[in-house]
């Protein structure tokens, strides 16, 4: 019993982290028409935010806006040099290019600091346990589920209260529209990258709190993820990103507690082969999103 | 008031617009007529930059606007009620009229031209939380309308605003230009519906192939057999 309740806030607290994840390319998807794979390192360089500003000594809730300061800039120049000049281009050259920057990044993290993880020493508390009754939750996982359920809400209330917030709902919707009420193109597209590298900060943060070392190609499973993750929801569907990420973190702390050893190796193709057994039941996903009049 | 001289659009290799010449003064209700395919549409999107001109002005208050971008072309006050409606399904009615104020009022002002709207359309105001893809057609229809409204336009593009409905609703849209041109607003009108436009309109355009076949004081061409004769003509 207890340790079922342990593996339920592991699934949580890890799908929780996708769906943040997966949220991120979600929102850039549905406006831009992007699946940006370097969303993954924006999530790699809030761990080198974290990394750094431990160096320097700061209180903890100055290392977290430090390392979320890190990870919105760094998807904001993304769009600005990277993706804004190939604005219109089809998917495949978007695609494309994301991948080039994924990997620009990586190399340059891989030789101006190390390709090896460095360890990042947090603050014991958040190593401790929690007990409640029979059942020990650890703090870190306990934390996430809150950060994540914050997050969301956040979100939520940004998408429908908000201006910024409808209008990148809109520009989902029909972009050319949006313009044509007057709300400028850049903006928006910024907007979205804003909302997504804030959430990839998030999700770094959270990341690097659970593993306690930061590396150049830490982003690159866990971004992984995310996009099974968006596939399974419904491609540009937000409701579908979060339900995808906390499906795959289910199915995957599920298999790591039943799989007999010998087969724990290929956790992996059995979490693929459901995805995949998923997606011939329901092609478009779980919450395929509105059919988008693209201009 | 606008101006447009010499206007072409090429879709690719096609020509849809090829050279017309029109200008609407202020105040006023201009009728854009014609078949299917005469270029109606592609001038209006010229007009609201959502397709690019190839060649020609268009003067909006004395300035160019044929090269701008469509939230530019939005805040020299120029407002789009497009073809086919296109309003935004998955929001609320309220949030639709949200974003046509969005750019262009502060948020108290918004409110108020909000509620400007649901004085003018009060179904909107009933299903001001529901989604606008459960709208009706015509209802839709009135908040594309509003939507544009938003912005409190000087001038206000309507393209085929009476497509698709019953008798009934096509009256209230006629009547609603009506109202809109008491107010002064300067309206440019695409429509298949000539009898009905030609009644609300000062003047009237009519396009055939992408050229202007025939222009003038809408009651003039509502006597002649020019506008018969584009439409016959194809």
């Amino acid at each position: 019993m207890d340790i079922a309740l342990q593996q339920v806030v592991n699934a949580i607290s890890l799908g929780g982290i996708y769906a943040l994840l997966a949220l991120g390319l979600a929102v850039v998807f549905s406006i831009v028409g992007l699946i940006n794979f370097a969303h993954g390192e924006v999530m790699t360089l809030a761990g080198y935010g974290v990394l750094f500003s431990i160096g320097l000594a700061m209180p903890l809730p100055a290392i977290v806006l430090f390392a979320l300061v890190v990870a919105v800039v760094s998807s904001l120049a993304m769009e600005r040099i990277a993706f804004r000049p190939l604005r219109g281009a089809d998917v495949t050259t978007l695609l494309i290019t994301s991948f080039a920057v994924s990997e620009i990044l990586k190399v340059l993290l891989q030789n101006g600091i190390s390709a090896r993880p460095q360890a990042i020493s947090l603050p014991p508390w958040l190593s401790s346990t929690i007990e409640l009754g029979p059942v020990v939750i650890g703090m870190t996982p306990l934390l996430s589920i809150v950060v994540v359920a914050v997050s969301l809400a956040a979100l939520v209330l940004f998408l429908t209260r908000t201006v910024p917030g409808i209008a990148m709902r809109a520009a989902a919707e029909d972009f050319s529209m949006v313009r044509a009420v007057g709300l400028s193109a850049n903006r928006v597209v910024a907007t979205a990258f804003v909302v997504a590298g804030l959430l990839a900060g998030i999700a770094g943060v959270l990341w690097v709190a659970q593993r306690g070392s930061v590396d150049p190609l830490m982003g690159f499973v866990p971004v992984l993820k995310a996009f099974i993750a968006v596939v399974i929801g419904g491609l540009g569907s937000l409701g579908g990103a979060v339900l995808g990420g906390f499906l795959l973190g289910a199915i995957e702390i599920a298999l790591q507690a039943t799989l007999p050893d010998a087969l724990a190796p290929f956790r992996e193709a059995f979490v693929l082969s459901a995805v995949i057994a998923l997606l011939l039941v329901r092609p478009d996903g779980l919450l395929p999103a509105p059919v988008a009049r693209r201009s | 008031m606008l101006e447009v001289k010499g206007l072409r659009v090429r879709y690719g290799a096609i020509e849809a617009v090829k050279g017309i010449d029109f200008s609407l003064r202020r105040g006023r209700v201009l009728a854009l007529l014609g078949s299917n395919g005469a270029g109606k549409t592609t001038t209006i999107s010229a007009l609201m930059g959502l397709v690019r001109v190839a060649g020609g002005t268009i003067l909006h208050e004395g300035g160019p606007i044929h090269a701008l971008a469509p939230e530019a072309i939005a805040m020299r006050g120029i407002a789009l009620s497009p073809e086919g409606r296109r309003i935004f399904a998955t929001l609320t009615v309220e949030e639709n009229l949200t974003l046509g104020g969005a750019a262009h009022a502060t948020p108290v002002e918004r409110d108020r031209s909000r509620d400007e709207q649901y004085a003018r359309f009060p179904i909107l105001g009933e299903r001001r939380r529901q989604k606008a893809g459960l709208l009706s057609g015509g209802e839709q229809q009135m908040l594309a309308i509003g939507r544009a409204l938003m912005s409190a336009p000087r001038l206000l593009l309507l393209d085929e605003p009476s497509l698709g409905l019953a008798p009934k609703l096509i009256a209230a849209i006629f009547a609603l230009i009506a109202d809109l041109k008491r107010d002064g607003l300067t309206v440019l009108l695409v429509e298949q519906n000539v009898a009905q436009s030609l009644a609300v309109a000062d003047d009237a355009v009519v396009l055939a192939s992408g050229r202007v076949a025939a222009a003038g004081p809408a009651a003039e061409l509502a006597r002649s057999d020019a506008v018969r004769a584009a439409y016959f003509a194809g």
